[in-house]
């Protein structure tokens, strides 16, 4: 028997809820089950003191003091234990930006060489300003001698041994100054978390706060590193964001064409398979096969890079995935990788749905793999697509079901654009956010989690923040929660208290700006950074704050950290496993303050936590004396 | 009035990983809750033991609520007496603290509260209707039956067993 009420309670998007019906009714398990089969959670976990970094245990550490030991065998503290188990997360969650990141240097290393397939420098005055930061001669030089250049100063950013990352050179000088004061300045976006693999072997770094700060320096690494450096080059080889308006959720599935889903994270190969799908060969295949044509969309942060570039609908975010493929309606998914759930291949089997993995570094057993490299991009591309295409002939017609819900959104809104959409200057928004009418600005980020009602913290957060008139810029699973609600639409100033809304409505843009990826979170960043020299502040100074709503992923810790480092207030809606240690809780709570200006809150109640960023707002308008 | 349950243990089926005394500790503290438990003065207690058996057993021990229970006859001001489920209770007023009942049981499970200088041991969650260890373990090692089920149960696995073993 379904319940459906129960089932209500998961999502606030019907298109989830009827999604979620038809797996029960088809004996599927999803992430929700998963989630009640694993209730309830350990304790120990929760609260992140147990450590597996050696073998004379595993030891775990009572939280209760007569219930159990409380040292590690080695004599680790819960603290010692949580802050080695916290910075690990950031290690991971560094790795997996910068990766994608190492890996869009390679396509613009290759591609200056002339040695991939399908790619060009579409962005020339981006990476004419890019090459300007580096130093690199630009004039009576071609784009591919200049690329070739800046490929090389980025690609060897990552292996850097000393020195500085040169992005972080965007930050304020007062927000370098306290970087190095406290030994957090990046050298080198590898070192500095394979440091931390270092540090927190057995016997190494056993200082709560030192380990600490070396997980704030890795995560700068990543935001102001390896994040910014994934953006910049995609924007260099794939053109940067411009408003578009496209689609959003399940309902963008299409019953008489190929439907095609790419999935996870890097732009390099979804527009090949973009470019590939747009190709009359392809279209005409697809026609004999029966479909009216190829429909492409996206799940997570690859959805928001195609989305932002070309349009292209986003099927939905990282708690839909699993959806998708149960509407029977998909042909194939393309995936690459991050945040790819290992229960697509099982699932797909019950269904016609291909599932092709395309990263060497990135397998599933049950997966067709058509191993993608820019040596072969659009070839590769094209073999990926006529896979999907004849797998079109094995759809049955009668286990489709596409959810009717889709809704538009304006999306694209990379720093250049919002400064585009002023007028050439960021001028007119200072002056907004000096008049009161806009009150500040908010970035809210962040994936989803079965903790939380799905998109329910999102939606609730953003709502509450934009009514009371601070500007939102959105990116990842948060800009597609946005996205589906209406609120990433000039139309929806009307939700915003009276300020934003006359802002809005006189530049033509949604009160909630959709800035991209996960990655893109360097684009608030930079724009932050912008606003504050402008000011002649720091970025702690200014009316900023962040929020992660539905967090889960170690990439979003990262993330967390590095927005903190770079002083900007950060409210968690699920909580980190750290609660275990109670001078690290102390630590990311509070001490943060005093050294990088701003520190962590966790509050599950998504309005609540969005008051706790409007107070933070108005304490530091009342400090800069607007 | 229902038969009564208790509390069995399958000993192959721990793992050690004291989930059940986190979740006996939240039981028994003031807000419930893991996140507040952890700061809760005086600190919750668990009321349930893992005992590790060299080389790799773990074995998960909790009050086994016996029908002639030593502590009872043991205890000098009679403080403990059976509740309405049936479960031993130690009367934290008539209790002082002189430890007789943690000597005559053979299990070892009464615990000895440092700040009231009073007696504690499992009370079988009187609120819930699955003690919060058993519902804690992962393994399913910790498991809430009557006798008679959990005979029943344990009947059924031993025919299985013989049989293979009788068709060679």
């Amino acid at each position: 028997m379904i319940d459906k009420k129960q089932i209500k309670e998961k999502s606030i998007d019907p298109t989830v809820h009827q999604m979620l019906e038809r797996a029960e009714s088809l004996g599927i398990e999803t992430a929700w089950d998963r989630y009640e089969a694993m209730q309830p959670l350990c304790g120990f976990g929760e609260l992140g003191v147990c450590c597996r970094n050696c073998n004379m245990g595993p030891c775990r550490i009572s939280p209760f003091e007569d219930t159990g030991p409380q040292k590690g065998i080695c004599g680790a503290t819960a603290d010692i234990i949580v802050a080695r188990n916290l910075i690990r997360m950031i290690a991971a969650g560094a790795a997996a930006h910068s990766d994608h990141g190492r890996d869009l240097a390679h396509t613009l290393l290759m591609t200056a060489e002339g040695k991939s397939s399908g790619y060009e420098i579409k962005d020339q005055t981006k990476l004419i300003a890019l090459a300007n930061e580096y130093n690199i001669p630009v004039t009576d030089r071609t784009k591919e001698a200049i690329a070739l250049d800046l490929a090389k100063a980025v690609y060897a950013e990552f292996g850097k041994q000393e020195g500085f990352l040169q992005f972080t050179r965007r930050a304020p000088e007062k927000r370098i100054k306290r970087w190095q004061k406290f030994g957090i300045d990046p050298r080198g976006v590898d070192r500095e978390i394979v440091e931390i693999m270092h540090r927190t072997h057995i016997g190494v770094d056993n200082d709560p706060v030192n380990l600490i700060l070396q997980g704030l320096k890795a995560s700068i690494a990543d935001g102001w590193g390896g994040s910014t450096i994934a953006t910049e080059i995609s924007d260099v080889l794939f053109g940067t964001p411009a408003p578009v308006r496209s689609q959003a959720n399940l309902g963008v599935l299409k019953e008489d064409h190929v439907n095609i889903i790419v999935h996870g994270h890097e732009p390099v190969l979804s527009e090949m398979i973009v470019a590939a799908a747009g190709e009359t060969d392809l279209i005409n295949l697809s026609q004999k096969n029966g479909a009216t044509g190829i429909n492409v969309s996206g799940i997570c942060c690859t959805g928001n890079e195609i989305c932002m570039r070309h349009g292209i609908p986003m099927a939905g975010n990282f708690l839909q995935q699993e959806l998708a493929i149960i509407t029977g309606a998909v042909d194939a998914m393309i995936v690459d990788v991050q945040c790819i759930m290992p229960s697509l291949g099982p699932i797909s089997e019950c269904f016609h749905t291909k599932i092709i993995s395309t990263s060497p570094k990135a397998k599933f057993p049950s997966a067709t793999h058509i191993e993608f490299h820019e040596e072969h991009g659009i070839e590769t591309a094209r073999k990926i697509v006529r896979t999907a295409i004849e797998n079109y002939t094995n759809r049955s017609p009668e286990k489709v079901m596409i959810p009717d819900q889709k809704t538009d959104c304006m999306v694209g809104f990379s720093t250049e654009a919002i400064i585009n959409a002023l007028g050439k200057t960021s001028d007119p928004l200072i002056d907004a956010i000096k008049s009161g009418s806009v009150k500040g600005i908010a970035g809210v980020v962040g994936c989803n989690n079965p903790k939380i009602k799905h998109d329910h913290g999102h939606v609730a957060l953003v709502n509450e923040l934009i009514k009371n008139n601070v500007l939102v810029a959105t990116t990842g699973c948060n800009a597609m929660a946005c996205a589906k609600e209406g609120l990433l639409l000039p139309e929806s100033a009307k939700m915003a208290g009276d300020g934003l809304k006359a802002v809005c409505q006189q530049l033509g843009i949604p009160p909630v700006l959709h800035m991209g990826s996960c990655v893109d979170i360097s684009r608030i960043l930079t724009l932050c950074a912008a606003i504050a020299n402008k000011l002649d502040v720091d970025i702690s100074d200014l009316p900023v704050a962040g929020a992660a709503p539905e967090w889960m992923s170690e990439k979003a810790v990262s993330i967390g950290a590095y927005v903190v480092s770079s002083g900007i207030y950060t409210v968690l809606g699920t909580i980190p496993p750290v609660l275990g240690g109670k001078l690290v809780t102390e630590i990311l709570t509070k001490t943060a303050n005093d050294v990088v200006g701003a520190a962590f809150a966790v509050e599950t109640d998504p309005v609540k936590g969005a008051s706790l960023m409007i107070a933070h707002i108005d304490k530091k308008r009342e400090a800069l004396g607007i | 009035m229902q038969e009564q349950k208790e509390i069995f243990v399958k000993i192959d089926r721990c793992v050690g990983c004291r989930s059940c005394t986190i979740a006996c500790a939240v039981a028994h503290s003031e807000s419930n809750s893991l996140f507040g438990a952890i700061s809760e003065k005086p600190m919750p207690k668990s009321r349930v033991y893992v005992e590790w058996v060299p080389p790799d057993r773990k074995v998960p021990l909790v009050c086994r609520n016996c029908d002639e229970a030593p502590c009872m006859s043991a205890c000098i001001c009679g403080a403990i007496s059976r509740n309405e489920q049936g479960i031993p209770i130690t009367d934290r007023d008539k209790c002082i603290g002189c430890w007789t009942c943690v000597m005559v049981c053979p299990y070892g499970v009464i615990g000895r509260h440092q700040e009231t200088h009073k007696a504690y041991r499992c009370d079988r969650c009187p609120d819930r209707d699955i003690p919060a260890c058993v519902e804690a373990c992962p393994t399913k090692a910790m498991v809430y039956e009557t006798v008679e089920a959990y005979s029943e149960s344990m009947r059924k696995h031993a025919s299985i067993e013989i049989s293979r073993s009788d068709k060679g």
